[in-house]
């Protein structure tokens, strides 16, 4: 049913006027706002879920396997209801403003965070025509919100009144402002080739078997595609705050960065998004660069056995999303952490060059052979 | 800094002026901030409950941003003036608060007292004494530098190598458990010998333990060593030179890091050093400049493998003989006299400087730790580091709170 939906009528539309006709009132604004509603928290349940059960589940079960020990395994069977246990614990905990912070400012950030890092999931293709909000600009949508994420976290370092807080939040802009130009000008890249900057469409001309893949497309585009695929990836790693880019909260150096003041669950606030960041964030990378829904066979493309079968494209985008969500966790717990100059170092004298010469490249390349 | 000392080998030195003012990371200088941008400077207060402050540590630091200024440790939250009250108790009471001043490497500490007290009251110890006394400090220093080096790497941010790390540790403390009786605090080291004998099998563990160390060690290079970010934040970082450690009497791993050849093991054997074969592995190492994070931390991961050669020698030589001497009784006291004689701990020459009057308590026992004259350095070597790197200096000179405040 869902996946004869056209790419250009987004989720929610078709839902309003599903409603439209079957309580057939005016006026259709209210059904369409409905339909948003009915959307956005059917992204929360299926993303938050994951995220906050498995996500956390999976880092904490595969840093236990990394390190020597076992992870959780007391509550529940495999201890899969660790975290569950663990939100109980952030709930009921002491919700602590101190004296000494700016409470409002203190009370929004969190939800600033949670927002920014959830809203990004609107734009993701699941399934062929499965993009909750199918928006023309899906890309430059999503790294708006990691840009409005640094907002939350100043706000957050600044209101705390602590000076690791602070430090923290101005590492994190230091941060942002080294990775968003190579992450961008990157991102570019399969944007030139596609013609749109709609995630779906991306996604849509990457249909069929693995070598018509962006990173891969054609043989002759991999000289572009795979330095941008890995410089995507690295600047992916220092937006998700993730090692060896977690720098605004190196616990070794600043206690715990811009959160050290947060308790309970909004701290949990915090610690959510994060999951949720690295998850978008590969996903965005796998229909970037790795064909999104579309399987390494091109059975997912016109013609194939499986055209259209949205549980075959869903298997497709969760196994490579998965896929590299593990990968940033294996670094996570392999590599020790730079330090903030050579994260600027990095970003602007080695991923920045590379991404601006993937950008002209692509553009030639685009002219002369397609 | 004063790099004029003329002592300072010349090749521990490669170029004085990097060494002053800016300090280096890696070939890159750390960004100064240009003057006539007003900025203020922020006051920060690290510790005494901060993560990589090793304890209750607590240094004052003022920062240009993330560029420190100046670092003041201030030191005494953990004082329990241990040297007054060994002055109060009878020598056999107070032995076992000197376990409690390096509580990482305990068996070193009863032997830095142990060895003084015996030199004043002229007492003899049994061969088989001596070496197991040497089994068990070596034991204690292979366990704590893989602390300190996993340690190490969880400042620069890295959790996995520490955990390996203490996968080992963890053998060896059941091994000395095993024989002392106790894990972390032991006081198994009396005047005149030691407590308890090992067994064959014990021996058999330990070297069986030994080779499980040597055959681990690739694994936390791979995973640490040689990484290419660990290099990079600590190579040529926080570099402390032979001549700034000798003049602030920095004294172990790090003052050999710097590529001076000091080990009391090596230069005043006692305890019966003089019968093994080992090396004293010294700076620079095969990567960065002579006396830096890096260099600091190899530098422990090279004597954990000397360690270990001398703990086999010690096993497969162990002479025959008593392990106590007979005469040292409950009341024992020492006849007047006063010593001073320096060992060699894992963090530095740990030594007491001992007095008798001849009654039932000692009349004065004061201890020079190598925590608390390494840590002095802080102040000095912090100079224009960013907060990532004072971390660095931190962990690598690797100190003990315990024992700094005593």
């Amino acid at each position: 049913m869902l996946a004869v939906v056209d790419h250009a009528t987004p989720l929610s539309a078709h839902i309003a006027n599903w409603l439209a006709a079957f309580v057939g009132l005016e006026p259709i604004w209210v059904f369409h706002a409905v339909g948003a509603l009915v959307v956005a928290t059917g992204v929360l349940a299926l993303v938050v879920t994951p995220v906050g059960l498995g996500g956390v589940y999976l880092e904490r079960k595969l840093a236990g396997r990394i390190q020597n020990r076992r992870g959780p395994n007391r509550v529940g069977p495999y201890g899969l209801l660790q975290t569950l246990a663990d939100g109980v614990k952030l709930l009921s905990k002491e919700d602590i403003i101190h004296r000494g912070a700016d409470a409002p400012l203190f009370r929004l950030a969190p939800y600033i965070v949670f927002l920014s890092a959830f809203a990004g999931f609107v734009v993701l293709p699941f399934w062929p025509g499965g993009a909750p909000a199918n928006l023309d600009v899906g890309i430059f949508y999503f790294l708006a919100l990691i840009g409005l994420e640094t907002i939350g976290i100043v706000m957050a370092g600044w209101s705390s009144n602590n000076k690791w807080s602070l430090l923290g939040s101005m590492r994190e802009v230091a941060q942002v402002i080294s990775y968003e130009l190579p992450l961008g000008i990157v991102a570019m890249c399969p944007v030139i080739v596609a013609g749109t900057m709609s995630l779906s469409g991306i996604t849509e001309v990457q249909a069929g078997p693995i070598w018509k893949w962006f990173v891969f497309r054609d043989g002759i585009w991999a000289i572009v595609m795979v330095p941008a695929f890995l410089v995507f990836y690295v600047s992916g790693l220092a937006a998700a705050k993730r090692a060896p880019f977690d720098l605004p909260e190196a616990e070794s150096e600043l206690i715990a960065g811009f959160h050290t003041e947060y308790s309970g669950m909004r701290f949990g606030m915090f610690f959510l998004p994060e999951y949720a960041l690295m998850l978008s964030i590969s996903a965005v990378t796998s229909v970037l660069f790795l064909g999104g829904y579309h399987d390494p066979l091109g059975m997912s493309a016109e013609g194939g056995s499986m055209h259209g079968v949205w549980w075959w494209g869903l298997i497709w985008f969760f196994s490579k999303t998965t896929i590299l969500f593990l990968s940033q966790l294996i670094l996570r717990w392999t590599l020790p952490r730079l330090r903030i100059d050579q994260v600027m170092y990095l970003c602007y004298k080695v991923l920045l060059p590379i991404a601006m010469a993937c950008l002209v490249a692509t553009a030639f390349l685009r002219l002369f052979f397609s | 800094m004063s790099n004029t000392v003329s002592e300072t080998p010349a090749a521990a030195n490669p170029n004085p002026s990097q060494i002053q003012g800016v300090k280096l990371s890696g070939e890159r200088a750390v960004p100064v901030i240009p003057r006539d941008i007003q900025t203020d400077e922020l006051v920060f207060n690290m510790g005494p409950q901060h993560p990589s402050t090793h304890g209750v540590l607590r240094v004052v630091l003022r920062t240009d941003g993330e560029v420190v200024l100046e670092a003041q440790p201030l030191i005494g939250n953990l004082h329990r003036s241990c040297e007054k009250i060994l002055e109060n108790l009878t020598y056999v009471q107070g032995l076992p608060y000197v376990d409690r001043m390096d509580y990482l490497g305990a068996l070193n500490m009863e032997l830095g007292l142990v060895l003084s007290v015996e030199e004043a009251g002229g007492v003899e110890v049994p061969k088989r004494a001596q070496y197991l006394r040497v089994i068990m400090c070596e034991l204690n220093r292979v366990i704590s530098h893989l602390f300190a080096s996993g340690q190490f790497g969880l400042d620069m941010g890295a959790f996995t190598p520490f955990l390996y790390m203490f996968r080992e540790r963890e053998e060896g403390l059941k091994l000395l458990n095993m024989v002392t009786g106790g894990r972390l605090l032991y006081h198994y080291i009396r005047y005149g010998g030691v407590t308890r004998d090992i067994t064959p099998e014990w021996a058999k563990l330990c070297l069986a333990w030994c080779d499980r160390v040597l055959a681990h060690m690739p694994e936390y290079d791979n995973l640490l060593t040689w990484n290419n970010i660990f290099l990079n934040r600590s190579c040529g970082v926080a570099i402390l030179d032979a001549s700034t450690c000798m003049d602030f009497a920095v004294t172990g791993p790090c003052l050999r890091a710097a590529g001076v050849k000091r080990d009391l093991r090596k230069d005043m054997p006692y305890s019966s050093y003089e019968d093994f074969d080992f090396e004293v592995p010294v700076g620079p190492f095969e990567k960065g400049v002579v006396g830096d994070s890096w260099n600091r931390y190899r530098q422990r991961l090279m004597e954990i493998h000397e360690s270990l050669k001398i703990i086999r020698q010690a096993i497969e030589g162990l002479p025959e003989g008593e392990t106590q001497q007979k005469k040292i009784s409950r009341a024992w006291k020492s006849p007047p006299g006063e010593a001073y004689v320096a060992s060699e701990a894992p963090r530095g020459e740990i030594s007491c400087y001992f007095v008798s009057d001849g009654g039932k308590f000692p009349y004065r026992c004061r201890m020079r730790g190598p925590s608390f004259q390494n840590i002095a350095v802080l102040e000095l070597c912090s100079r224009g580091l960013l907060i990532g790197d004072l971390i660095a200096l931190l962990g690598s000179i690797d100190i003990t709170l315990g024992e700094v405040d005593r």
